[in-house]
């Protein structure tokens, strides 16, 4: 009877894995197609990614999408990870009211996001491009990085810091010797989400990219809206590498981090 | 001391330019008409002319639609993940479809549900002839909703890998069947994983536009879909700050609705 119920569990499960992942997977076979459109399979070619690798705008697209998200999420790292360690010595109203402040960007919607920086924008007469996009991926990505940073610096045993002071380390000395090194994993984690969320980002960038500048999600939409474009979906196997890249990298980042949070607890229970 | 307040000058600038400012803006700006005066007309329209009103009405209906469907097919996904082996395995594989960009989901969806495209071709070969699926209604909830699962399953999986096994146990030990288990005991238990769940997919839902676009061929106007077309396509700022108003007056509604207490008093 056990068994039973086990195996309709199991089937209902694989019937959501085979809905999550088909619709990729139709991505990546038809990437491979040699027809035009995702009706038939035509048999193997390489044509569409000969197509994408010679299509210099859609180079430079990705290219501009990269170095978006390399500036944005590196910026919002050290900024966020500098509101985590303020927001952890702020007193209890303070602290409240920054925790909330800074999830107000995380609950918004992206259009609420998306229209009010172009106001914002406009009003301070930013130029649409480059520039308003990536101050916008900084701003939404800076409340990640201090939510997967906070808990870090949580964890860690305040003893440490104490301990680190009693010996006679400077401020600067115990940031950078003995905080930083022991927040690093939360810190490595929230520049990967801030990365992962700039190269996905669609709806506020598209609120606050001009005309001339364009990211991968926007060039998507556009050519979407115009049809089936094979290349589109060359496009998404190699944006399914690089995903399924960066999970393992966070994977591992996480895993370590937590042995390394386990070892802090066991010292901990040594001390008490 | 002074090192302490250099810590907090770019995340406290951040707030004020970026959180703070911008909200204050949308606010600001909805009280201004297309010419640039200061007026109340744009909420007077929005409250009296039917368009909105009932845009409004639809918009938080469907989202009501996908958070449901969305909810009645990641409860059981939550719920038999948390029982597997390697459950935390399974759950990254849940989660690793969000890690894929949002557009190239969509985009695979116009491919399957063309006239012509493989779920068609699978119906006529079922003998059930082919349809118009893309552009509907059904079609956009769908997507929206295979969208959302993982956003639902995380909380769900989570708050349910937290229930104390001994509840369980006891239940069944005071001679509770399976189901009288569930509905007494872990259905109330996993009811905080639940709301985060309804929380992370309602508002998004409210405010889709793009999905509207590429796949229910914009039948279903979203506040989402308003705002943006006020603000990118008629360029009535007014009237779109408006609308973006009261999508902010409905999160918080339901933020208030599911907001759990006592993620308030501070879990860390």
């Amino acid at each position: 009877m056990k068994k039973q119920r086990w195996s309709w569990g199991k089937a209902y499960l694989a019937l959501v894995f085979v809905i999550l992942y088909a619709p990729i997977l139709y991505l990546v076979v038809f990437s491979f197609s040699s027809g035009q459109t995702m009706e038939k399979y035509h048999g193997f070619s390489w044509q569409h990614y000969a197509d994408l690798l010679a299509d210099t705008r859609m180079i430079t697209i990705v290219i501009n999408t990269l170095l978006v998200a390399f500036l944005a999420s590196l910026l919002a790292t050290i900024i966020g990870t500098l509101g985590a360690l303020a927001i952890k010595d702020a007193r209890r109203p303070w602290k409240n009211s920054l925790l909330s402040l800074n999830n107000v960007l995380m609950v918004s919607p992206d259009v609420i996001i998306g229209a009010s920086f172009l106001i914002f924008f406009t009003m301070l007469g930013v130029r649409l491009g480059f520039v308003s996009v990536l101050l916008s991926h900084i701003a939404f990505c800076i409340p990640i990085v201090v939510l997967m940073v906070l808990p870090k610096l949580n964890e860690m045993s305040p003893t440490l810091v104490d301990a680190a002071y009693d010996l006679g380390a400077s401020r600067w000395q115990v940031l950078s010797l003995v905080v930083l090194p022991s927040i690093a994993p939360g810190i490595f984690a929230g520049y990967f989400m801030a990365f992962t969320y700039s190269l996905d980002d669609f709806a506020v960038t598209f609120f606050v990219t001009g005309n001339g500048f364009s990211t991968l999600s926007v060039e998507i939409y556009s050519r979407a809206r115009q049809g089936i474009n094979l290349e589109i979906n060359a496009l998404s196997t190699l944006m399914f590498i690089v995903s399924l890249l960066l999970v393992i990298g966070y994977y591992l980042i996480s895993k370590r981090g937590g042995r390394r949070t386990r070892i802090v607890a066991v010292k901990e229970g040594d001390a008490q | 001391m002074r090192q302490k307040a250099m810590f907090i000058v770019p995340y406290a600038l951040w707030i004020i330019l970026f959180v703070i400012a911008p909200l204050v803006l949308i606010f600001y700006q909805s009280f201004f008409n297309i010419n640039g005066q200061l007026t109340l007309n744009n909420y007077a329209e929005y409250l009296t002319s039917g368009v909105y009103l009932k845009m409004t009405l639809n918009s938080v209906w469907y989202a009501f639609l996908i958070t449901l469907v969305t909810l009645v097919i990641s409860y059981p996904t939550a719920y038999v993940l948390n029982r597997l082996p390697n459950k935390q395995f399974w759950l990254l594989l849940v989660i690793l479809p969000t890690w894929i960009n949002l557009l190239l989901k969509t985009y695979a969806f116009i491919g399957l549900f063309s006239r012509t495209g493989t779920i068609n071709g699978f119906l006529q070969f079922m003998g059930l002839g082919s349809h118009q699926l893309l552009f509907t209604d059904t079609s956009f909830m769908f997507v929206a909703a295979y969208i959302e699962i993982p956003f639902m399953v995380l909380p769900i999986f989570n708050n349910l890998a937290e229930i104390n096994p001994s509840l369980i146990n006891a239940s069944y030990d005071l001679g509770a069947t399976h189901w009288q288990t569930f509905r007494r005991v872990i259905w109330p238990l996993s009811m905080p994983g639940v709301k985060a769940g309804i929380q992370a997919v309602f508002i998004p839902s409210l405010s889709l536009f793009m999905i509207t676009r590429l796949i229910g061929g914009n039948r279903v106007i979203t506040l989402g879909t308003a705002i943006e077309e006020h603000f990118l396509t008629t360029q009535n700022w007014g009237m779109g700050s408006t609308i973006g108003v009261v999508l902010i007056i409905a999160m918080f509604i339901i933020m208030f609705m599911t907001g759990d207490k006592k993620q308030k008093g501070g879990r860390h």
